[in-house]
């Protein structure tokens, strides 16, 4: 693995195939002989190649940048969101993190709030109506505003940018034991919340954005699963923090305290 | 025409939004409102573990030391309110936080459960078929819905078991918390018992203790590594204080040799009350 050279391994891929939302599923075995320098949807793209000519319908599975940015790919690889390896999303893992001879079992993230569309593919769109009812900022329009009008301290900016590195996967629901979306509605939260131009509507937000995401997902328990499972690795400390401002959110004054 | 490619797979809630009530009622509407009512109940339950823990101590001072004990339980605020008030109070306040934090955590992992069974796959209950790694939750985490029943069920045992005297039958004396404790946990099942029930609290403390500040949003990088700290000494704690009781009656450091007085000695433990008046 660390030599550096690459080589050829076998593996024995176990995936998951499902018709449709209201179909039943089940695994399905595939051999794949792959180069080690092949990253793991470069071997499911192989498998569809092999499966195409053999004319059975390819398996579905979700990518866009294949770099870590969109947050459109990710499945369960060997009981882990994203797969074995940490920081980072499924297409950037590589065949390198497995050995000859291994079984990859190859799952659709899971959650009752992200139904099945079809194999591997699902409808992350709950995580969608969290963001939108997350609402606006407000921002003059108009001309462009001189560069550094607002002054942001150095450790919100810090804090915010590293919420904002949320790329919005679901890897966190689909590795909580009680399919919870606490790390992705926090980090949201959190990087507008820590900003000055996110101030003005802070409250509402906070407020809304965690009653929509409990309409679609379950309760947090701390186990901490989430950010080991994030591509992102972000902390569960956004966590503490939209709890704090919910029920902040539900007492304050917003009348005296100039925001809503 | 877009929205029929949407509107088959719009994804239904599992827990419509319901109107709101007036505060502070809307608060535990919500789960993340729900978890710190059993931030702030789980607070109040460990204080009672501790307190209960370091009261019963007094069992190693003797029959009177431990008389004298349960006697200023009940005189608790003497002279201002009557005899008794104060400890029912304590036990009324304990009694709601004990509800509290029952039900919520009932109802939350009924939402959990709801948001997660039957993900993804018609028949079968379980969210992974191929099975999954678990990386960061520990053993504690994982179990806290095992160990809290086990304490609830253990709690009820231990009311009829020391409070109402409904196994020890006859034996049982009104008033003789020593008597009573030593023939109970004289007892070597029951005494495996209390160890058993036990090691579950410091169990679902060492999780709960850590997890109450994350509930409550009690997070600064400055001494976010204590918290795991003081959950630990206060399982820790609560583990050895309480493990001594059964380990020590049976090792015979708690029984009746150490007793003065006729057991349960006649009208409001006279010869007791004496006797802890010399301690
Ligand atoms: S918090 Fe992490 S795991 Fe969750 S959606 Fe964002 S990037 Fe993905
Ligand atoms: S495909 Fe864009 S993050 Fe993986």
């Amino acid at each position: 693995m660390s030599s550096g050279h690459s080589e050829t391994i076998n593996v024995t891929l176990k995936v998951w195939r499902q018709e449709g939302p209201n179909e039943n599923g089940g695994f399905e075995v595939h051999q794949q002989t792959i180069s080690t320098d092949a990253s793991f949807l470069e071997m499911l793209d192989q498998l569809n190649e092999q499966l195409n000519e053999v004319g059975t319908e390819p398996l579905a599975f979700e990518s866009d940048c294949r770099e870590g940015i969109c947050g459109t790919c990710g499945v369960m690889i060997n009981g882990r969101a994203h797969g074995p390896q940490t920081a980072t999303a499924t297409c950037q893992l590589h065949m390198r993190e497995f050995h000859d001879g291994d079984e990859i079992v190859v799952e659709p993230f899971r959650a009752a709030g992200f139904p099945v569309i079809r194999d591997l593919a699902v409808d992350r769109s709950p995580l969608d109506r969290i963001i939108e009812s997350g609402g606006y900022i407000s921002v003059n329009t108009g001309a462009a505003s001189d560069a550094n009008l607002t002054p942001v301290p150095k450790a919100a900016a810090d804090m915010a940018f590293d919420a904002a590195a949320c790329i919005g996967c679901g890897a966190c629901v689909a590795a909580c034991p009680n399919s919870a979306a606490q790390l992705f509605t926090s980090a949201k939260i959190g990087h507008l919340g820590l900003l000055p131009q996110g101030q003005a509507e802070r409250w509402s937000r906070t407020e809304n954005m965690v009653e929509t995401m409990e309409e679609f997902f379950g309760s947090c328990t701390n186990h901490g699963e989430c950010s080991a499972a994030c591509p992102k690795e972000i902390s569960l400390d956004f966590i503490a923090f939209m709890n704090r401002d919910y029920v902040k959110a539900k007492i304050k004054n917003r009348a005296l305290a100039g925001q809503h | 025409m877009a929205q029929t490619t949407d509107q088959r797979y719009r994804v239904t809630p599992v827990r419509p939004q319901s109107r709101q009530y007036p505060f502070p009622l809307n608060l535990y509407q919500s789960a993340v409102g729900r978890k710190w009512v059993m931030a702030i109940t789980g607070i109040g339950l460990i204080g009672f573990v501790l307190v209960h823990m370091v009261g019963n101590l007094h069992v190693y001072e003797g029959p009177a030391g431990m008389h004298k004990y349960a006697e200023s339980l009940r005189t608790l605020g003497n002279g201002l309110i009557p005899k008794g008030a104060v400890l029912w109070l304590l036990r009324v306040g304990l009694l709601g936080m004990f509800v509290l934090h029952l039900h919520s955590a009932i109802t939350l992992s009924r939402m959990s459960g709801n948001a997660s069974e039957n993900a993804g796959r018609i028949s079968g209950a379980k969210k992974y078929e191929g099975g999954r790694d678990h990386v960061a939750a520990t053993f504690a985490s994982r179990t806290m819905r095992w160990t809290g029943p086990i304490i609830a069920l253990f709690l009820f045992y231990h009311l009829a078991d020391l409070t109402w005297g409904w196994w020890l039958g006859d034996a049982f004396v009104p008033g003789d918390p020593y008597h009573n404790v030593s023939t109970s946990l004289g007892n070597l099942p029951v005494a495996v018992l209390y160890v058993v029930a036990n090691v579950a609290l410091a169990w679902h403390i060492f999780h709960g203790a850590w997890s109450m500040f994350q509930s409550l949003g009690v997070n600064n990088p400055r001494y976010n590594q204590l918290r795991r700290g003081l959950a630990t000494f206060l399982a820790g704690l609560i583990l050895v204080g309480n493990l001594s009781f059964p380990i020590l009656t049976q090792a015979g450091l708690i029984n009746e040799d150490k007793r003065y007085c006729p057991i349960g000695e006649i009208e409001g433990n006279a010869c007791l009350a004496e006797q802890a008046l010399d301690h």
